[in-house]
Parts: structure tokens; C-alpha cells; sequence
């Protein structure tokens, strides 16, 4: 009896059969697909992209070169050189982070005493050319400068579970 | 020959019957590869979107025409392979790798030739028509061949050799199952076998030769080289099998041979097991009413379902193992058609099913 | 008229391409221009109205004999130069066998005049003449016996050929799919039901 019954199952394609169904009943599911350019995927405060220096209200770096960063990073993806400057305080000269050697851990972020390194939302940049992954000190404070405002409000949010 | 009474009365006002029948021939093939070759296109379209829909994304939806998001995107597909270069390998037989392209398209629109869209649309209405479908469709192979062993490369090489054994093995099966239509016909007359099957949806050949069916339909999946059955092009062994070094519109040629192919199958299907271009209402309405009436309109819509079909099952089922292949078509394909047949011939000299008026 | 002109053309493709077949040195490009050659042939016969035959031609040599035929010379490595040498001493069998033939055909032609009246031109065939019919008539009536004769002997030889070839290698891994399929699942996983355990 089993026999049989295993006999028709095969003959009749009984299991593709099944296999068939569960795709048909796939197409008329809900579509999940997001159109990208025009819809987004939600992003968490916590979303760790592109780099940024901070600045202090009044426009002084809030970089010391205390150097933790370029000591933790796991990717040796941060160079540091400084110097004293005319205020006699210690500021850096050179702050380069290798784009294509950071992975995007977040650390740099976590040892910072002055949350001046910092890594926000922005995921949507490319490049064009050799050398251009390189972020120059320049380049991260002025990413700074022009998303303080998106920065701030995202340390804002999360703060109260660091 | 086609019945297209304005423009053969329009052309045979112009010239002798000399010139005019040679043109009319040949606008009435331009016509058909026209339409083919759309249909082939927004066929590229309909596989993207259904295994999309599937798989729960919405496929392509970018290129806009007539305000229908993706509707575009057979022209664009067209557009880029167009303008890509025809990269020919450096250790390529040349003459065999430009050619083989050609020969896997050519086949697969002849045999357009001999299919009645309607009981008035055929370009030739020949004795042999089932004979020469089979003999075309088996043609098919050497362009795939060809591009296999021309490239010069280990995996196009692979690939015809699997598909050249496949196609081989699966056009035995298939051939018994069109034995099975002839025996129900009696004719190898395509249209004479739509015509032995007229009165209504249950005597059309699908109630009688469900075997068959079903073994035709599998022998031209696999005949077509489609998923499950897509051995010979196989992306995760062999890269993409015999056309690997095609690029641009050889690449191309390739494909709207596949998707023609897949078309014909679906057509044939239609042809052999579900009443060509008979009404599903025939017998049931009037003969007056138009529902009921063979047209290219019933013809064409049944189509679409073995043609979903194809689509469908590339979307459920995972490909099988080379071995599996041919298990399937030498033990368990050809001995179905066999035992079918035999069924078949008592039915015959019972005088059941769609026999009864015989003899 | 017109269809001279294509049997011309179709011939001399046909004898242009049987050349090549014996000519050409790649084995591939030969077996190839043997297709070209059993296509003009076909024409040839549906030209004179005997299209099943023509189709059938198709259907079987190129359809599947040549395709098994290509299939083993591209996969064969055959080493040419070693072939070659030495060929050029069997002109005077060659030479002995084409000449015979060439008489034979001569013979079945001009002296026993068999090919004569189909030389000037094909009988015409009466409205409705179907080969199909004709042939399946003949087939299945008066050469009955000696059709079911060669096909019980191809029968009897792809069944030898089968038995003949097939060996079972000992110790091989291949897995019996009839098996597998036919495995059920109570046959490998016993399904328990336990109830659970009072915490102590």
C-alpha cells in the first residue's frame, strides 16, 4: 500500500506540484522591493558612514590629537601628525583616513574624548578618481561644518544609552 | 497561403502575378517575424517580471514607455547589446563562431513556417508538417555545437558537449509523444491534427494523452536548454556555457533563439494537446457566435499559459544534476511515452475516447 | 523553369560540399560540409515532390546522426600528421574501389536505362498524392516482414551495443537515484513525542 502510494506520488509529480503552488501563491504576495533613488530604507541614528571632524560652537576644533583614534583603529586607516599652533595649543596638521582601509567599526568614534571624529548617516558618495579616497583633514570639517546641524541632533538621540 | 484580400488586391493592381505574389509572400514574413520577434522581447520583459513578482520584488520598472513603468526595457536591453563589441577570441575558429550564431536563429524561425495560426494563416500547409517541425527543432543543436567548439574554451566546449547529449537524449521522448498526436490524427498535417480534435475542450488531446503532455512539455523544456534543464549554460559550473565568449548582438542572436524556441514550444503544445486555434466554447455556443469560432485569438491566449509556464517552473525549481538529466529522459520519459502508447493502441482498437467515429 | 535552376544550384552546392568533405583538413569543417551535403540531398528530394523523404533525411542524419558524429570528432584528439602519413599508398585501392563505383552507377543508369525517363524530368503526381500515405502503405503492407526484420535487428544491435559497452567498475561512488527516490521518511527519522520533565 505504501508502495503504491509512494509509486503515484512520484508519477504524479505530486512534490513538484506542491513546489509549484508555493511560487504561485509567492506572486500575488506583497512586493518588498524599495525603489531606491525615490524610497528609502529607514536608518538608524547609530548608522556609521561617512567620517566628519566637529567643531565647538565658537569654531575651534574640537580635535586635541590625542591620537586615541589612529591607536585604535583596527585597519590602520587614520595618519596623524600635530603641532603646536599660534595658541599655543596642540592641534593637528595632517588628519588623512584611507576610505578604501576603514571599515567602518566605529571605534575611532567610541575613543575620542572630545567626540570630535565622528561618523554620520551620509552612505550615498563615490569617487572619481586616485586620491580621492583619501579624507584629508579639510575635507572631514568641512563635512562637519555642513552636516553639524544632522550630527548633533543624531548624538542628541542616542545619547542617553551611551 | 495567407487570405489577406486587401493587399493582395491592392498589389495585384500594380504588377503581374509574376511580382506580386513572390512580395506578398514576403510581406506576410516580414509580418510574422515582426510580431515574432516582439513577442520575444516583451516575453524577456514578462520572465524578468514574473520570476521577479515570485520571488516577492517587483522586477524591472525603470524604463517608462507609453507611461507603463519597465515597459521600455526589452528596447533598452536591444540598444545596449547594439552598440557593445562583438569581441571575437584571438584562437577562435572565425568563420564557425560568426556563423553559429545564425544557425541556432535560422531553425528557430523556419519552422514558423508550417505553424497554422488560424484555419486561414499558414505559410505552407505541408503533408509532412510534424515531421518537419521535429527535423528543424533537432537542427537547432548545431549552433549551440558550434558556438560550443568554435570559442575555443573549455567551458563553451562543456557546454555543447552536455547540450548536444541532452537535446539528443530529450528528442526521443519528445518524438514519441508526437507519435501519440499522430495516432489520434492520423495525419502529420498540423492542421489536420488541430482538426481531429474539434468538439469542445475535453476532446482536445490533453484529455486523452495527459502522459504525453506532460512528457512533451518536459522534453521541450529541456530541448530549449531552460531552467531546469539549463545544463548547457549552467552560470555556477561553467560559467554561461557555449555562449561565454559571445558578446553584443551574437550574444543577442543567442538569446532571441532561446526565447523563439521557447515561444514555438509553447505553440506547439497548444498545437498538439489543446486544440490550436479551436474555441474552448466550441460545441457549447452556436457555431454562429464568435467565441466559438477557431481564430488566431484563441490560438494566441492559450499559448500564454504554456509560455507562463516556462516562466514558472524556471522559478521553482533548481536545476538538475547532469545525471539526473539523463535519467529522467532515457528511464523515465521514454518508457511513460512507450507504455502511453501502447494504452494508446488499445484504445485505438477499443474504439474509446476520440476514436469512436473510427473505422 | 524555375525549379532547374534550383536544382542546379542545390546540386552544385551538393557535389561542391561532398568535395570539401574529402578535401577540407579540419575533421570538424568536414563533417560539418557532410551536414551542408545531406541538406542539398534533402532538397534535391523535396524538389522532386518527395518531401517526406527529404524531411526525413534531415531528421535522422542531421538531426542525430551527425550531431553523435560531430560530438565524438571534437572530442577525439585526433593527431593529423600521424594520420596522414602514409595515406598516399593505398591510391591504388582507392582507386580499384572509386573506379567500381563509378561503373556501377554508369551501369544503373545508362546501360539498364533505369534512371532514363527520370533523367528528363519526375512523373507528375495526381491532386491529393500524399508520399506520407504512400510510403506507410507500402511500409506496412507489402514489405511488412522486412520492415519488422531491420527493425528487430537495430533492436537486437543497440541492445548488444549497450550490453557491450556497459561495465560496473567496483568500488564506485555512484549513488542509485531509483533508491533515493524511493526512500520515505519514517524509514530514517523516528519521530518522539516526549513529555516534558517536571522541574526538580
Amino acid at each position: 500500500m505504501q508502495a503504491i502510494r509512494s509509486f503515484l506520488k512520484t508519477f504524479l509529480l505530486w512534490e513538484l506540484l506542491q513546489g509549484l503552488w508555493v511560487t504561485l501563491k509567492g506572486m500575488f504576495r506583497h512586493k518588498t522591493t524599495i525603489n531606491y533613488p525615490e524610497e528609502k530604507t529607514p536608518q538608524s541614528v547609530r548608522f556609521r558612514g561617512l567620517h566628519a571632524l566637529r567643531r565647538y560652537p565658537n569654531g575651534e576644533e574640537r580635535c586635541i590629537a590625542c591620537k586615541l583614534c589612529e591607536a585604535v583603529c583596527p585597519a590602520l586607516a587614520i595618519t596623524i601628525e600635530s603641532d603646536v599652533a599660534n595658541d599655543g595649543t596642540r592641534r593637528t596638521t595632517r588628519y588623512d583616513i584611507d576610505l578604501f582601509k576603514c571599515i567602518y567599526c566605529g571605534f575611532c568614534e567610541e575613543a575620542c574624548p572630545v567626540d570630535a571624529i565622528v561618523e554620520t548617516r551620509i552612505h550615498e558618495y563615490h569617487m572619481e578618481n586616485r586620491g580621492e579616497n583619501i579624507m584629508t583633514k579639510d575635507k572631514l570639517l568641512g563635512i562637519g561644518d555642513r552636516y553639524e546641524a544632522m550630527i548633533a541632533a543624531d548624538r542628541a538621540a542616542d545619547a542617553k544609552y551611551r | 497561403m495567407w487570405e489577406w484580400g486587401a493587399l493582395r488586391d491592392w498589389l495585384s493592381g500594380l504588377m503581374t502575378p509574376y511580382w506580386a505574389n513572390p512580395l506578398l509572400t514576403a510581406v506576410q514574413i516580414l509580418m510574422v517575424m515582426i510580431g515574432l520577434v516582439l513577442t520575444m522581447a516583451f516575453y524577456t520583459l514578462a520572465e524578468r517580471k514574473v520570476i521577479g513578482w515570485i520571488q516577492s520584488r517587483r522586477g524591472p520598472n525603470r524604463v517608462n514607455l507609453f507611461w507603463i513603468p519597465g515597459l521600455g526595457q526589452p528596447f533598452a536591453d536591444v540598444i545596449k547589446l547594439m552598440f557593445k563589441e562583438i569581441i571575437i577570441p584571438a584562437d577562435a575558429s572565425g568563420f564557425l563562431f560568426r556563423l553559429a550564431p545564425f544557425l541556432s536563429l535560422v531553425p528557430a524561425l523556419a519552422i514558423w513556417a508550417v505553424i497554422p495560426f488560424s484555419p486561414q494563416h499558414a505559410f505552407a500547409n505541408i503533408d509532412a508538417g510534424l515531421l518537419y517541425v521535429l527535423a528543424l527543432t533537432s537542427m537547432g543543436v548545431y549552433g549551440i555545437i558550434l558556438a560550443g567548439w568554435a570559442a575555443n574554451s573549455k567551458y563553451a566546449f562543456l557546454g555543447a558537449m552536455r547540450s548536444a547529449a541532452q537535446i539528443v537524449a530529450y528528442e526521443i521522448a519528445m518524438g514519441f509523444a508526437m507519435v501519440g498526436v499522430l495516432m489520434a490524427a492520423g495525419s502529420l498535417n498540423i492542421g489536420d491534427i488541430i482538426e481531429a480534435q474539434r468538439g469542445g475542450p475535453l476532446s482536445w488531446n490533453w484529455f486523452w494523452l495527459f502522459p504525453l503532455l506532460i512528457v512533451y512539455f518536459i522534453a521541450g523544456v529541456a530541448e530549449t536548454n531552460r531552467a531546469p534543464f539549463d545544463v548547457a549554460e549552467g552560470e555556477s559550473e561553467i560559467v554561461a556555457g557555449f555562449h561565454v565568449d559571445y558578446s553584443g548582438m551574437a550574444f543577442a542572436l543567442f538569446f532571441i533563439a532561446e526565447y523563439v524556441n521557447m515561444i514555438l514550444i509553447s505553440a506547439l503544445t497548444v498545437i498538439f494537446f489543446f486544440g490550436g486555434w479551436l474555441s474552448p466554447f466550441d460545441g457549447y455556443l452556436s457555431e454562429s457566435a464568435w467565441l466559438a469560432g477557431p481564430s488566431f485569438f484563441w490560438f494566441g491566449l492559450k499559448t500564454l499559459f504554456p509560455m507562463f509556464c516556462f516562466l514558472w517552473l524556471r522559478a521553482t525549481f533548481p536545476r538538475y544534476r547532469y545525471d539526473q538529466i539523463m535519467r529522467l529522459g532515457w528511464k523515465a520519459l521514454i518508457p511513460v511515452t512507450l507504455v502511453w502508447l501502447l494504452v494508446e493502441g488499445f484504445m485505438v482498437y477499443f474504439h474509446v475516447g476520440p476514436w469512436k467515429g473510427h473505422l | 523553369m524555375f525549379p532547374t535552376i534550383l536544382f542546379f544550384v542545390f546540386s552544385a552546392v551538393l557535389i561542391s560540399a561532398a568535395l570539401g568533405v574529402i578535401l577540407v583538413r579540419n575533421p570538424v569543417h568536414s563533417a560539418l560540409l557532410l551536414v551542408l551535403c545531406f541538406f542539398n540531398s534533402a532538397v534535391i528530394w523535396i524538389l522532386l515532390d518527395a518531401e517526406f523523404l527529404g524531411i526525413v533525411l534531415v531528421l535522422v542524419y542531421v538531426g542525430a546522426v551527425m550531431v553523435l558524429f560531430l560530438f565524438v570528432v571534437m572530442m577525439l584528439d585526433v593527431n593529423l600528421e600521424e594520420f596522414r602519413s602514409g595515406l598516399t599508398d593505398y591510391w591504388p585501392l582507392a582507386a580499384a574501389v572509386a573506379g567500381f563505383v563509378v561503373f556501377a552507377i554508369i551501369n544503373v543508369i545508362v546501360v539498364k536505362h533505369l534512371g532514363g525517363a527520370s533523367l528528363r524530368s519526375a512523373p507528375a503526381l495526381a491532386e491529393g498524392y500524399s508520399n506520407t500515405r504512400a510510403l506507410g502503405t507500402v511500409l506496412f503492407t507489402r514489405y511488412a516482414y522486412a520492415a519488422e526484420i531491420a527493425s528487430t535487428i537495430l533492436l537486437v544491435a543497440s541492445v548488444a551495443a549497450i550490453v557491450l559497452t556497459l561495465r560496473r567498475r567496483p568500488g564506485g561512488k555512484l549513488q542509485n537515484i531509483a533508491q533515493q527516490v524511493a526512500v520515505r521518511a519514517r524509514d530514517r527519522v523516528r519521530i518522539v513525542k516526549m513529555t516534558a520533565e517536571k522541574r526538580p
